[in-house]
């Protein structure tokens, strides 16, 4: 099933599927990894609910939901 | 001398590198006209010295940030002999992107794969021959925290030096190559140098690329036409953002043989200590009450001056006796301290407080020093202006900037503490979501908790900072959080506030609320009058947690101390001497030394009462003037100004901040709160200046200080014709203040409805 990114529940994993968006955001998370057939696993959500952390490519990475919402993801059922 | 660039990702090594690598010989300043930080240091062990440049910590060679940019132009402007890219090898991965980049450029190349032990100690194993082989350049494994085979990859290095090489890059796709190579010919035709980097980034339509090549846009969007990517259609930052990130994944799963016997390890789900220590630091519940907790404890060690609350507490020391009487003193540094002073100060004094007053001892027996070397030449070198000149304009007001030193110093060791060992990020990944909502990143709190101790560190914190208009905006919100050498002008203006009849421990705390709540009104301000709306991303990594490194934590102290030092003995010492020079000598200077009343600086005063009578403290014939005085002379320290109305009301040396309040006279009570809002919010001392004036671009740094004397002239204005109001008629005054609270408000939803209004439109 395709998802955004922010939809994700802590413990959920992805597989990128594209990146919305355009100029430095989008760059930032091409150049961060985050590119199409990366596999993104949810590791947890700040105390305030925002913003989410993400290990992907081997590392741990923080964004914001909006930011996340750009990714679109392939959640298995 | 050889020039050897050292680049690689944030929490590479790349620091630890750069340390063993130059040791002592390493010096800091910034890029030309930017603010980023350059760090060379020389190599000495070669047979030849080496200069080694530290570019900044970057993930990519895209033209977005500055540091991206500095480091790009670094390599293709001043054509190091070798770049020394340094990888980590537990985050291959990610590591090799950047490689990729660098790769395409026309210089010799050296992998440093670091943290190669880690990796042995895992159990995995890395396969350098053939990483080596597929990127084409030396791999050399190297421990930079354990100064493991450093010798063998300056070596390396140096030999890479000595031979030319070509740019190459990793994009296999067919198409894609050739449509490269064909752009590649036309810059070589130009006869531009790096034509294979060139090409690659006008591809992708790199901002600055397009920009200097825009004679070749036409050519590369004609080759385009004819290419067909199925994913990404002619999306060419993605698809060759993809292509290095399928080479890596292709050639990396090779590279690096993860233990078999540990079938977990690779799983995102594996649980290292660096997890455990996480789960605790980022719960969901404890997170934020963990991290005030930690907060408490690094300004309770700085600046208390009752440690543990010992001396509220009823445990005070009996300062007379023996080994207790030794204890405190020591504990104060200052053995001349009379004994009801230690009774007043109750408890110890914090670590922070011990050494300042220590290093206020060291100074200020420097000062007896030399005031007694005057002395010997009798009174009438004594009373010369050239003693005053050193001893009452130089000495005295860097005695109260020197001072400051360890407390500086002991904060910026927690927060490099912090930094190092990968909390701070954790920090800001707790409390973005609280400071978006004021258009400020997470990352802004440090500098700002700081501001409350002394605006210096807190403005030279900044730099932690990556977005340069959020670092603006937290550097204009300083003032607002009053430091630690305001207090005695609250203590002061309470006494003062008695006889005006308003109470006076309330005062100070007001003070202290209103700075805060002026900070949010102020950034939500800033964020309604600024013209985009735009918000920096916060695309962020957060670091596997480690010990913090003794050599580098040091290595930063070290930097700050010089930099303090360098700016006291420039700029501060200069502005002293003017204020000196204005405070002591009529317009005729020639005449000699007079007293301040009839100085230039009175005088200044005289007229800046005329600029100031709006804000009311200045309105009084005969003393309206020493006011503004005392404003002018906090510019050098905020302990100044009672220092200065002290004098010039004629009160003995040593009169306390109570006694100095309780005579002053002129002044009205809405007079006193205006003084006080003026001086909360107007410029900081020159030490802060300075650290503005470093950490800023030369037109935002003029544009923070109209800001801070224009929010301070504003702040004081209001707060004095609604409190002359308010003693008039209460009434009036409470609708004025109403109207007022209702005016921020409204300009609050108005901004909030904006931003959703542009989220929505996105």
């Amino acid at each position: 099933m395709l998802r955004t990114l922010d939809t994700l529940e802590k413990g959920e994993t992805g597989l990128v599927k594209s990146v919305a968006g355009e100029g430095r955001i989008r760059r930032r998370l091409f150049d961060m990894g985050v590119t199409p057939g990366a596999i993104i696993y949810l590791r947890k959500k700040a105390p305030l609910g925002d913003p989410v952390e993400i290990t992907i490519r081997g590392y741990e990475l923080s964004l914001r939901k909006e930011e996340a919402k750009m990714v679109t993801v392939e959640v298995a059922e | 001398m050889k020039n050897f660039a050292l680049i690689g990702n944030p929490n590479s090594g790349k620091t630890t590198l750069f340390n063993s690598l130059t040791g002592s010989t390493a010096h800091v300043g910034n890029w030309p006209g930017v603010t980023v930080e350059k760090k060379e240091g020389v190599y000495k062990k070669l047979q030849e010295q080496v200069n080694i440049v530290d570019l900044p910590g970057i993930y990519s060679l895209s033209p977005y940030t500055p540091e991206e940019v500095v480091s790009r132009d670094y390599i293709l402007n001043e054509k190091p002999d070798c770049v020394i890219n340094i990888v980590d090898a537990t985050n291959l991965e990610r590591n090799l992107y950047l490689t990729t980049q660098v790769l395409e450029i026309d210089v010799p190349v050296v992998v440093a794969l670091n943290m190669s032990d880690v990796v042995r100690k895992n159990g995995d194993k890395l396969d350098t021959k053939m990483l080596s082989e597929k990127l084409g350049v030396p791999v050399v494994e190297i421990s930079a925290l354990k100064s493991e085979n450093l010798d063998e990859l300056m070596k390396e290095a140096f030999k890479a030096s000595n031979n030319k090489r070509q740019g190459k890059s990793v994009i296999e796709d067919k198409d894609l190559s050739h449509l490269i190579k064909d752009v590649e010919i036309a810059f070589k035709g130009k006869g531009v140098e790096n034509p294979l980097f060139h090409a690659v980034k006008l591809v992708e339509l790199d901002e600055i690329e397009t920009k200097m090549h825009e004679d070749l846009l036409p050519m590369v969007e004609e080759f385009k036409k004819t290419f067909k990517n199925e994913t990404f259609g002619s999306d060419f930052e993605a698809v060759v953002a993809d292509a290095r990130y399928n080479y890596i994944s292709k050639n990396y799963a090779s590279a690096y043989q993860a233990n078999k016997n540990d079938a977990e390890n690779d799983s995102p789900r594996k649980i290292t200590k660096s997890d455990k220590i996480d789960k605790v630091l980022t719960h969901r519940i404890w997170a934020i009450p963990l991290f005030i907790v930690i907060m408490f404890f690094i300004f309770h060690f700085t600046f208390s001056e009752d440690l543990f609350f010992m001396g509220a507490m009823g445990l005070s020391i009996e300062p007379t006796n023996g080994f207790n009487a030794f204890l405190i003193r020591t504990f104060t540094g200052d053995l001349s301290t009379p004994t009801s002073e230690l009774e007043a100060l109750g408890g110890i004094p914090s670590l922070g407080v011990w050494l300042q007053s220590w290093m206020g001892t060291l100074t200020g027996s420097i000062m007896d020093g030399v005031s007694s070397l005057f002395a010997l030449g009798g009174d009438a070198v004594l009373e010369s202006w050239y003693a005053s000149l050193v001893v009452d304009g130089l000495l005295n007001g860097l005695d109260a900037v020197l001072s400051f030193i360890p407390q500086i110093l002991l904060l910026f060791l927690f927060i490099a503490i912090l930094e190092d060992s990968g909390y701070m990020a954790r920090v800001a990944f707790i409390l973005d979501r609280a400071f978006r909502k004021f258009g400020l990143s997470g990352k802004a709190f440090i500098p700002m908790l700081t501001g409350f101790g002394c605006s210096v560190p807190a403005i030279m914190a900044t730099r932690t900072l990556e977005d340069e208009k959020e670092k603006n905006r937290t550097i204009r919100l300083m003032t607002c959080f009053s430091c630690g050498a305001k207090a005695p002008i609250w203590t002061m203006l309470a006494a003062v506030g008695v006889l005006a009849g308003f109470n006076g421990g309330l005062f100070v705390f007001i003070i202290y609320l209103a700075g805060i709540s002026m900070a949010i009104v102020y950034a939500l301000f800033m964020k309604l009058l600024s013209k985009d709306q735009y918000v920096s991303p916060f695309i962020m990594e957060l670091p596997a947690y480690h010990m913090p490194q003794a050599r580098n934590v040091l290595a930063l102290l070290w930097e700050k101390l010089k930099h303090y030092v360098i700016k006291a003995a420039t700029i501060i010492a200069a502005s002293l001497l003017v204020i000196w020079f204005l405070s002591n000598f009529r317009w005729a200077f020639w005449q000699g030394l007079c007293d301040i009343h009839d100085s230039m600086l009175a005088d200044i005063g005289r007229v800046l009462g005329y600029f100031f009578w709006p804000l009311g403290f200045s309105q009084n014939q005969q003393y309206g003037w020493m006011y503004s005085v005392a404003t002018v002379t906090g510019l050098v320290a905020k302990e100044d100004v009672v220092a200065t109305l002290a004098s010039l009301f004629g009160m003995a040396e040593g009169a306390s901040e109570a006694e100095v309040g309780s005579q002053l006279i002129g002044i009205s009570a809405a007079g006193v709160w205006s003084f006080a809002f003026y001086n909360l919010f107007t410029f900081p001392c020159f030490a802060a200046i300075s650290a503005a004036h470093g950490e800023q671009s030369r037109k935002q740094f003029w544009i923070t200080m109209a800001w801070w004397f224009v929010m301070s002239y504003v702040a004081a204005l209001v707060i004095y014709w609604v409190g002359t109001l308010y003693s008039v008629a209460w009434w009036g005054g409470l609708l004025v203040t109403l109207a007022l609270v209702g005016v921020v408000v409204s300009a609050g939803i108005v901004v909030a409805n904006r931003t959703k209004r542009l989220a929505q439109a996105n």
